[in-house]
């Protein structure tokens, strides 16, 4: 039956084309071994990193350019740190400036998310916030404390206000980056399909727009932590022990080992939830194969 | 755009019937001495079940006149009626959405329809068998290669229940061996699910080798220069010699169009 053959062999040419195009696949006995050289291959920057710095500090306490009680050396501080992190205070310390970022950066979020789809979505507002929001941007968070201040007292509130205003643009600006670039032959795609109104925005914006909102996000963060600690110092809550009002009783004990374990602290923080964020975004590009 | 109920009239015969109906088509782009006159006066009859191939030069309005025709762009002249056929668009990327699966890019086009959750599962299964792509639903679009992106956005198509496709240069981008092969699988797929298709190409070779017709157009405004009938049987060969042969004909009068702008 010639008509059945020409069938199958149009099948196999489409077959033979595709596995031709995908290349060899790849082999799983391989995958392990990879996996620990590129768990490897990651780690010792990091370790060479520290290296380095614990190393440049020790020179520098070696060199007596100031004396041991106000900068100890790294060993000293180390010890400082196995004491202090098992202890309960500790903890309740970390989790009432963990609460405090948690709390500012949900509405941080929160705001940015309406302020963003706001300003993508109509016109007019573009033209008067979109500049505003990149100004903001530029603006350090420190500057708005005095006013924060006048305007909430020494309280959470004037710490979170701040947390706030420094992370929203950033948060607003990647949806906005987000909404703005999406391809537009998706658009079309989008209205071909009959996306319309809110299934035009759950179907094809909101996704489309995620890596950007990603990395809005990580910026938002980073912008957070650093207004949270200048807040912490600045506006000192009575009765509320976080890290910043720690990092002033040291100061204020000369306690130069211990003022240098909570930076050390703070700075761990900081790391681990960039590490979080750089994962989400890892895996998200991965997914739409934007990574080679 | 008029859209009457034509198309289900049930006495017709369905070698006449006209799906796609163009009548003095003009499009104009900005205003006042800046407006740019894209179509001018572009009339065709595109009757159910043909594959017409429209050609043309830079600058003649080819991807306007699809956009026109699916309804993306308003009109500026003239009517079209597609008597009330379900039309879907390919454009030379795939645009497939890089954060859905293959199955998840197909399934889209089905819930936009209103297919039932259940209903979607079993229908993408059924589509990637059509375009041969059956097993590669979890995977995501960047995994496939250009030619099998291209079918996944045929089958996507195909998911909108559309009998009347339009193809925007859809196989431009893909190497001369894939373009081909995919050549044979669009005349099955057309044949078998009986579409009326209007591909859009600047590739003349292409034009004649899928084509029933080839309607040639000029370039700035774009007008109906000519059209020619594809006499020779399917399924063809791009190399053989017929295809050859009308299309270098078709090929003289597209250099001629290309000159006349030189001055």
């Amino acid at each position: 039956m010639p008509a059945d053959t020409e069938v199958k062999t149009a099948a196999d040419r489409v077959a033979g084309l595709d596995r031709l195009e995908l290349g060899p696949a790849t082999r799983d006995e391989a995958v392990l071994g990879t996996w620990a050289r590129k768990a490897w291959k990651g780690t010792w920057p990091k370790v060479l990193a520290i290296a380095i710095a614990v190393g440049a500090w020790q020179l520098v306490v070696l060199s007596e350019w100031r004396p041991v009680f106000v900068l100890p050396p790294p060993a000293r501080v180390l010890d400082e740190l196995v004491q202090v992190v098992p202890t309960a205070k500790f903890w309740d310390s970390v989790l009432l400036t963990m609460g405090r970022a948690a709390t500012g950066f949900a509405l941080a979020v929160v705001i940015g998310m309406v302020i963003g789809i706001a300003v993508a979505r109509f016109q007019p507002l573009r033209a008067a916030i979109g500049s505003l929001i990149t100004g903001m941007q530029t603006m350090p968070s420190i500057v708005w404390f005095p006013f924060a201040i006048l305007l909430f007292k020494i309280s959470e509130e004037a710490i979170l206000f701040v947390v706030v205003l420094g992370a929203a643009p950033s948060i607003a600006n990647g949806l906005i980056s987000g909404i703005d670039y999406v391809p537009p032959t998706w658009k079309r795609v989008g209205q071909i399909l009959g996306m319309r109104g809110f299934s035009l925005y759950r179907h094809l914006i909101i996704p489309a727009s995620l890596p950007s909102f990603v990395t809005g996000l990580k910026q938002g963060w980073a912008f957070a932590w650093r207004s949270l600690m200048a807040g912490e110092l600045l506006v000192i809550v009575p009765g509320a022990l976080s890290i910043g009002v720690r990092l002033q009783t040291s100061r204020d004990l000369n306690d130069a080992p211990g003022l240098l374990a909570y930076i050390i602290i703070v700075l761990c923080i900081g790391i681990l939830v960039d590490i979080v964020f750089s994962t989400v975004d890892k895996a998200l590009r991965k997914r739409w194969g934007l990574t080679v | 755009m008029t859209v009457t109920a034509r198309g289900t009239d049930a006495g017709t015969d369905a070698t006449t019937e006209v799906a796609v109906r163009l009548d003095g088509v003009s499009k104009t782009y900005g205003k006042g001495r800046t407006a740019l006159l894209a179509l001018d006066d572009v009339s065709l009859d595109v009757r159910r079940g043909e594959f017409v191939s429209i050609l043309g030069a830079s600058g003649c309005g080819k991807s306007t006149l699809l956009s026109l025709v699916a309804g993306l762009d308003p009109l500026t002249g003239g009517t079209i009626d597609t008597a009330g056929h379900r039309l879907s668009l390919m454009f030379q990327e795939p645009a497939l959405f890089p954060w859905l699966t293959v199955a998840g890019n197909i399934e889209i086009a089905l819930r936009m329809r209103g297919v039932e959750r259940a209903a979607r599962k079993e229908q993408a299964g059924r589509l990637l068998e059509v375009v041969r792509l059956e097993g590669f639903g979890r995977k995501r679009p960047h995994e496939l290669s250009g030619g099998m992106r291209q079918r996944v956005a045929l089958a996507r198509a195909l998911a909108q229940d559309a009998d009347v496709l339009l193809m925007d240069e859809p196989f431009g981008a893909l190497d001369a061996m894939t373009r081909d092969i995919l050549h044979d699988e669009l005349e099955r797929i057309w044949r078998e699910r009986e579409l009326t298709v209007l591909f859009v190409t600047h590739n003349v070779r292409e034009a004649v080798r899928l084509g029933d017709r080839v309607v040639l157009l000029s370039s700035r405004p774009g007008r109906v220069l000519e059209e020619f009938a594809v006499e020779q049987p399917r399924p063809r060969r791009i190399d053989s010699t017929q295809v050859a042969a009308l299309a270098s004909a078709i090929t003289d009068q597209l250099r001629a169009e290309v000159s006349r702008h030189a001055g």
